[in-house]
């Protein structure tokens, strides 16, 4: 049985169904993207699994237990959490603060410990512990919404659209960051637009169109695909 | 004008006061304010706003919690003046005057008001009934808004406290149980005084006790303040006011801590409440205006959002403002000038004037939070996520 599981789920945003009945699967230790152009419903696949936006019907299962209608703290408690869409950082507070903030919900002693592993992983966010967030690039912001998503020691981390308005060159710091979370042992569900990117740090890929998967198949093997490589890869 | 903030340092920065002198300010003013008493006259006027205007700073306390922390903007704050001094009137008078037969009903209490039918409970005790009447109050008012943002929670707030109002004008038709619900216009008069252990019973005419209790009282609120701004559940009010989403990806329980902030921040105008409705000697529907929401929220703001001594500093300043340097210093000013009319009636027009030049001269308030000054000095731009970047239909 795999780890962490989505079964036919339907979403609405009102009476508009953005999900018309998504499922995957990821296993344990995996890193699983989600690619597709704007609307596909990738966003909203991540949202419906952190409890967000929960689906109408279908339903998710971690560890074999049924999250669907788990409220957003327990998810998170349960061990999922998620980099929002857009970073979300809490401008106003300094980079340490906002990184407390992603371990709200622990009360354990392991706290420090993890600080340290995010400051070793995202060096620059050590430089900028005091700065206040709504001060610095979107790339930083980028790195810090991260950052504070593994302050939850999460089993499995979200990781929505991390290359979104940012410089190419700090993609790329990104992008080998998000491989180096993945070996340390943290599963990854990761969504992204920039397709290229995305399958070059995933094992595993599935392709979102307006709601649906399309295809699902091997990162590597998507790569190949000439109908990928023409929608997604430019050509 | 200096509206040029964002270039360079500005005027008041480099009067920005080290650590160690804002905290010798404070223990100066908080002496100064303890003293007071000795040196006025104890039944005269100005003891009487000074009392006032800290009933009023425990209000504007409470509302900054629930504004200025969690950023839910509440417009009808009165509602819990006026539950507060109701729980006075209804524990600490002759309204239900039938009760155990005509004898009443006495805990705890000495002095004349031992003798009178009706309930007559101890302050203190009142005091903790009035909190729990408001927190729950407090919390259900805030169950409708949690889905509501902004502006629409505004709203909602402020049918609440018109709710309320209204009960309190029309209660003296409402029949429960063979007792009327308020008394109307009319008013709950007299009010028991407070009566404290070891203390003769409290009067109108020496008025330094109704003060240090009034200060006592403030010192709590303020020392509960700043316990609770810098507790988890304080990181979690700024986090949602800062990002509701991201403070619920994180693991926010979002009803919960909306529900204790407007709780807590209800209980401080409950406390406040009860003791108003002691020293005025009158719970009356009158006092519960909408208008009074507006003037504690003009507190906080002048004050500055979220910041504790800005908003003491605020709720002192609009009370004398109101209750002094309207009404008695400046009153003639418009006779003087050849002009026929009352400077009260324009109260509220001299505050929302006050407000502009707020906005204009210093918008993060007289004493602004450290995170808000932020936002303004550093400007909008790089500041602001992306309201909603939803992009899904």
């Amino acid at each position: 049985m795999a780890m962490f599981e989505v079964d036919e789920i339907h979403t609405f945003y009102g009476n508009i169904e953005a999900l018309k009945g998504i499922s995957l699967t990821v296993e344990e230790g995996e890193c699983v993207t989600l690619i597709g152009s704007n609307g596909a419903g990738k966003s909203t696949t991540l949202r419906s699994i952190s409890g967000l936006t929960p689906p109408r019907t279908g339903d998710i299962r971690f560890d074999g237990q049924n999250i669907t209608r788990t409220p957003p703290a327990e998810i998170v408690k349960l061990g999922i959490s998620q980099s929002p869409e857009g970073r979300r950082c809490f401008s106003r507070m300094t980079v340490r603060e906002n990184l407390d903030m992603g371990a709200y919900l622990r009360r354990d002693k392991g706290i420090e410990e993890d600080m340290d592993r995010v400051f070793h992983l995202f060096p620059r966010l050590l430089e900028r512990e005091k700065q206040k967030a709504g001060t610095m690039s979107g790339g930083e912001q980028q790195m810090l919404a991260m950052g504070r998503a593994l302050m939850a020691r999460p089993r499995l981390l979200l990781l929505d659209e991390p290359s979104m308005g940012i410089a190419p060159i700090l993609v790329e710091r990104i992008y080998e960051t998000i491989g180096e979370i993945n070996r340390q042992g943290t599963t990854i569900l990761l969504v992204e637009q920039n397709a290229n990117y995305a399958l070059s740090v995933s094992q595993r890929a599935y392709v979102l169109e307006t709601g649906v998967v399309v295809l699902s198949d091997a990162s590597d093997k998507m790569r190949t695909n000439p109908e990928v490589r023409k929608a997604y890869l430019g050509g | 004008m200096r509206a040029a903030s964002t270039a360079g340092p500005s005027f008041r920065d480099r009067f920005e006061l080290s650590h160690r002198v804002r905290v010798g300010i404070t223990a100066a003013a908080l002496i100064a304010g303890g003293l007071l008493p000795l040196f006025v006259d104890g039944g005269g006027g100005f003891i009487d706003d000074a009392t006032v205007a800290l009933a009023y700073v425990m209000m504007a306390l409470g509302l900054n919690i629930i504004v200025g922390f969690a950023g839910l903007l509440d417009l009808g704050y009165v509602a819990f003046f006026a539950i507060g001094a109701y729980t006075m009137g209804y524990f600490g008078s002759l309204f239900h005057i039938t009760a155990n037969g005509g004898e009443g009903v006495h805990i705890l209490v000495a002095g004349p008001a031992a003798q009178l039918p009706g309930l007559h409970f101890n302050f203190f005790i009142i005091i903790v009934l009035a909190i729990a009447a408001t927190t729950i109050a407090g919390m259900l008012i805030g169950l409708p808004t949690l889905r509501l943002r902004g502006d629409y929670i505004a709203i909602v707030t402020l049918a609440f406290g018109e709710i309320v109002g209204r009960i309190a004008i029309n209660g003296d038709e409402i029949k429960f149980l063979d007792t009327r619900l308020t008394a109307g216009r009319q008013g709950i008069t007299p009010v028991d005084k407070i009566d404290l252990p070891f203390l003769e019973t409290f009067n109108s005419l020496e008025l330094r006790p109704w003060y240090w209790t009034a200060f006592v009282l403030v010192l709590i609120a303020v020392f509960v303040n700043f316990r609770l701004r810098d507790s988890r559940l304080g990181r979690a009010w700024i986090a949602l006011r800062e990002d509701e989403v991201a403070a619920v990806s994180m693991g926010v329980p979002q009803v919960k801590t909306k529900l204790l902030a407007y709780g807590t921040g209800a209980a401080f105008g409950g406390v406040s409440g009860a003791f108003l409705g002691s020293y005025l000697n009158t719970v009356n529907a009158d006092q519960f205006q909408f208008s009074f929401s507006i003037f504690v929220l003009a507190m906080v703001i002048l004050g500055g959002l979220g910041s504790i001594w800005g908003v003491v500093v605020g709720a002192i300043a609009l009370s004398f403002i109101n209750n002094r340097l309207i009404p008695d210093v400046l009153n003639d000013v418009p006779g003087k000038i050849g002009l026929d009319f009352d400077l009260t009636e324009l109260s509220f027009g001299i505050f929302g004037f006050l407000l502009v030049i707020m906005m204009v001269l210093r918008p993060e308030g007289l004493i602004p939070e450290r995170r808000r000054k932020i936002e303004l000095k550093a400007g909008i731009e790089g500041l602001v996520v992306d309201e909603d970047t939803e992009k899904q239909p």
